[in-house]
């Protein structure tokens, strides 16, 4: 693939008139399925796809677009040269874009991590067996994933991966449910198996009667899947500088009101652990690491060219979206050992689930408590809880009611497939909170 | 492409084996602050080979369309079937892709090229223009969204069928600021006008004329007092309604989320089979229908992605529970009755049920016997916020903007008023529906579901309806 996206992307931006510039990307992935129910195949299959994209702009006029690539070299470069003989159409029509950006990055780099995974007739007979008598429902996914980027300035990135993940949730006969995700880049058969009889062990909790709580403020422990699922608003109404200067972000009152987080909070978009690229869709490449709020301070913002140069400020190389690509939230102090016991008595939610800003200016979020949520009495687990909704802000959770954060940081793989099998993950600790507002 | 010579060239042993043609553009514009943001398109093109080996079904999504690469994607399908068919969760046979021929064709009057790119544009700048009704007014978006896509599926055991639709979702937003009050209003929310039609949706005057309300009602709301706190009559417009009956409604009624497949992502459903016929879902006015035959309903079509006829079915009558949101596989996996919903976002993706088009019939209220009888309540229209649990049980929705009522009257703005509630109870609370006067067709690009995941296009329509006792509040 990276040759077919060298050979096409070296003849396009060849083929470029004067006043002319175009940032090409690719993506694509070659990924083998299998959605599972009741420790049975429901859906098995594959997707082999691949896209080019164009960010076409000719004198002050810019639109972009995507297509399917075939993966033959001379379809796709018919079909490469048509689409940007279509958007030099479509530019003339268009006005002008005070705020569109000329790529002009000349960095370049290859990063190609090569797995060992299993072939697709060996799936089925590698994960299956060892699921037993379990009632196990999820998605395999396994294969490799592409993306490139090359400009008409020189810059020219490609980065390849494979990696294998099986997401699943463990369900007892009283439908109490835990969840787990096991994934990496070289299958080991012993290795898969421990982590299944592991979390096979862990349902054994749920089996316990379970207590019905009244809605109320309780102490609260959210365990590090959960707070990956409360740092992913930041990336909608977040962090963004174009949404905090739009008046569209649950931070603009940090920026605009002096408000603060807990000294307890740091989190930083920080791409050392390698599991997504550095560089964006333009092929700018992003700073290592950025500390976006620091000690319950907004540090910085994600900050995209665009944005930059619209408002006259420095771009941080952000995505389009302006969204965390490598969230990563800091360890705190608080030893995994002692979280029940400084729990004491309250709340521990190991998963959130279908959470969405109630009130995005106040940085108000509503969700659900789901899996392994438990009663908790004098630092011991007492029952599981029925799933409850939360509604409660930010500026409580992450801010005056945020007692302690876990000395570990996990690494929470996004498992999405919406756009293709996704690269990043949230990297964060579980929280301790003095209180926590469940309302249903 | 000749996607019939193609599947007579291939040579698989396999049971069945179908091919499933997917082009589809889809035009997205969007102008801020009178700017252009974006003008961009995606072209989506592929084939999605299925085959069926010893009763398990596989796919192979491929985007390389000669008769090589579709072959060599079929040979790799029958490869994962046979792997997997000990282990399958249910043996299929053919009667899980029925036989089908024929042709859908979306309705509009004006085609997609009656626009220029550049008259799009004009004209979403001076939507833009025209929401800036204050100095109040701090960001201003006007957006249009066009889909033109066609589908062919052909099939070993006959079946021969091609759809093609053009759709268009617009919305135009503005955002009002004073001080640390902050509200933004849009079109019916966002995207909800989002239709099978032509650019006749793109009427200028009309267009314009709704930017300047939108923008009064943004500025509206900065001085509006917060909407009370309490349990009290609840009347929801219909395009909050579509998106009550969407999330308690209709992903609680799909079959294969009963059947469990989705317990590791969406959620399972409070319903279970043998409610079926049973349960009182809600009150003696709730009825639901799935409706793929309503002209310019935003998923209308004449097959499912399985070859299933679609009809328009009753899921709920007068409150009670007959029939499900199942697709052929769900049908004979569960024997319930279910309805032409087998559906794909896309080639790269295999059909799973879907809600399509989900309405809740007229009533015979009238909007003014309706308001009139609530003597304290509040009236909320235009979705902002949604989330309801993986039962689909505990749901608690958002609004843009809302009205009290006061002894039979709409009286005061309110701003951030939502709502929450249990889906049963709540349905069960359905006291007034309005009739056909007011009526009114959404839908939403947006519905997420599936593993991998995949999102799709639905429609709803709904009158005004009028819901008791139910716990309202209002923001920070």
């Amino acid at each position: 693939m990276e040759k077919l996206f060298k050979q096409i992307s070296q003849s396009i931006l060849a083929d470029l008139r004067p006043e002319e510039h175009l940032g090409l990307s690719f993506g694509g992935e070659n990924t083998t399925f299998a959605r599972i129910n009741a420790a049975k195949i429901r859906q098995v299959g594959n997707v082999d796809e691949a896209d080019l994209g164009f960010n076409y702009i000719w004198k002050a006029k810019c639109c972009s677009s995507s297509i399917s690539l075939s993966g033959t070299y001379d379809e796709d470069m018919k079909r490469a040269l048509a689409e940007l003989n279509r958007l030099r159409d479509e530019a003339k029509q268009l006005p002008d874009d005070p705020f569109l950006v000329i790529p002009d990055s000349t960095q370049t780099s290859m990063s190609q991590k090569y797995g060992s995974l299993l072939e697709p007739n060996q799936i089925a007979d590698k994960i299956l067996p060892a699921m037993g008598e379990a009632d196990l429902t999820g998605i395999w996914a396994s294969g490799r994933i592409y993306q490139g980027s090359a400009n008409s300035a020189g810059g020219y990135h490609w980065f390849a991966s494979d990696s294998f993940s099986l997401d699943y949730s463990l369900i007892t006969p009283e439908e109490k449910m835990v969840k787990a995700t096991y994934g990496g880049t070289h299958w080991d058969q012993s290795a898969y198996e421990t982590f299944l009889a592991d979390s096979i062990a862990k349902l054994k909790l749920m089996s316990l009667p379970p207590k019905k709580i009244e809605p109320g403020n309780y102490r609260t422990y959210i365990a590090s899947a959960g707070v990956a699922d409360v740092l992913s608003m930041f990336s909608w109404g977040g962090v963004s500088e174009a949404a905090i200067r739009q008046s569209e972000s649950s931070l603009g009152k940090m920026r605009n009101e002096g408000a603060t987080l807990s000294p307890l909070f740091t989190l930083s978009e920080d791409f050392s652990s390698g599991l997504s690229p550095q560089f964006n869709g333009d092929g700018e490449v992003a700073p290592e690491s950025n500390v976006l709020i620091n000690k319950g301070y907004l540090a910085q913002t994600l900050v995209s060219s665009r944005t930059a140069k619209e408002y006259g400020i420095e771009s941080n190389y952000a995505a389009g979206g302006e969204g965390l690509r490598a969230a990563v939230m800091s360890a705190g102090d608080l030893d995994e050992a002692d979280v029940l016991k400084a729990l004491g008595t309250g709340v521990y939610l190991s998963n959130l689930h279908y959470l969405n800003w109630s009130d995005m200016i106040s940085g108000r979020i509503t969700g659900m408590t789901r899996y392994a949520c438990f009663w908790v009495e004098n630092g011991q687990i007492v029952a599981p809880i029925e799933n409850m909704r939360f509604d409660d802000s930010i500026y409580n959770m992450l801010g005056e009611q945020l007692e302690g954060v876990t000395s570990t940081a996990l690494v929470n793989p996004d498992v999405g497939t919406y756009d293709g099998r996704e690269l990043n993950a949230t990297i964060c600790p579980g929280i301790l909170l003095k209180s926590f507002s469940l309302t249903l | 492409m000749d996607l019939k010579t193609i599947l007579s060239g291939i040579d698989v042993k396999a049971d069945w084996v179908g091919l499933r043609y997917v082009k589809e553009n889809t035009d997205f514009r969007l102008v801020r602050d009178q700017k252009p943001e974006a003008n961009t398109r995606e072209s989506k093109q592929g084939v999605m080979v299925e085959v069926l080996v010893n009763g398990q079904f596989a796919y192979y999504g491929t985007s390389r369309l000669d008769i090589a690469g579709i072959q060599a994607a079929a040979d790799r399908a029958v490869v994962l079937a046979t792997a997997a068919a000990k282990y399958s969760l249910h043996s299929f046979g053919l009667e899980a892709r029925p036989v089908a021929t024929g042709s859908y064709r979306s309705p509009y009057q004006t085609a997609s090229d009656a626009f220029s790119p550049g008259e799009l544009s004009e004209l979403l700048i001076k939507a833009t223009a025209e929401l800036k009704v204050s100095e109040k007014i701090v960001s201003t978006n006007a957006m249009a969204r066009i889909v033109e896509s066609e589908s062919h599926f052909v099939s070993s055991n006959g079946s021969d069928f091609d759809q093609q639709y053009l759709m268009v979702s617009a919305d135009y937003s503005a955002v009002a600021q004073d001080g640390s009050v902050t509200q933004k209003r849009t079109d019916g929310g966002l995207l909800a006008k989002s239709f099978q039609t032509g650019m006749e949706v793109f009427n200028e005057s009309d267009v314009l004329s709704r930017c300047r309300n939108i923008g009064a009602e943004a500025v509206e709301l900065l001085t509006a007092e917060e909407c009370p706190t309490g349990t009290m009559d609840l009347v929801l417009a219909p395009d909050q309604m579509m998106l009550q009956i969407h999330e308690s409604v209709g992903h609680a009624l799909e079959i294969d989320r009963i059947l469990g497949d989705e317990r590791n992502y969406a959620g399972w459903s409070f319903v279970r089979m043998a409610d079926f016929g049973k349960l009182q879902y809600g009150s003696k006015l709730m009825n639901i229908t799935f409706d793929p035959t309503i002209g310019n309903q935003f998923a209308s079509y004449a097959f499912d992605d399985g070859g299933l006829k679609a009809e328009k079915e009753f899921l709920i009558k007068d409150g009670l529970l007959i029939r499900g949101l199942g697709g052929k596989e769900s049908q004979i996996r569960s024997g319930l009755d279910g309805v032409a919903n087998f559906r794909a976002s896309s080639w790269n993706r295999a059909p799973i049920d879907r809600m399509a088009n989900l309405n809740l019939e007229a009533g015979d209220s009238s909007y003014d016997d309706l308001i009139g009888s609530v003597e304290k309540g509040v009236f909320m229209t235009s979705n902002r916020s949604w989330s309801i649990d993986d039962y689909r049980n505990k749901f608690q929705f958002g609004c843009e903007y809302g009205k009290l009522i006061e002894n039979g009257k709409l009286t005061k703005t309110v701003k951030n008023p939502n709502y929450r509630a249990i889906s049963n109870p709540f349905w069960r609370s359905l006291k007034m529906i309005g009739n056909e006067d007011t009526f009114e067709v959404y839908g939403t690009p947006f519905c997420g579901k599936g593993e991998p995941n995949q999102v799709i296009r639905v429609g709803h329509a709904s009158p005004l309806c009028l819901f008791d006792k139910v716990e309202v509040f209002g923001g920070a």
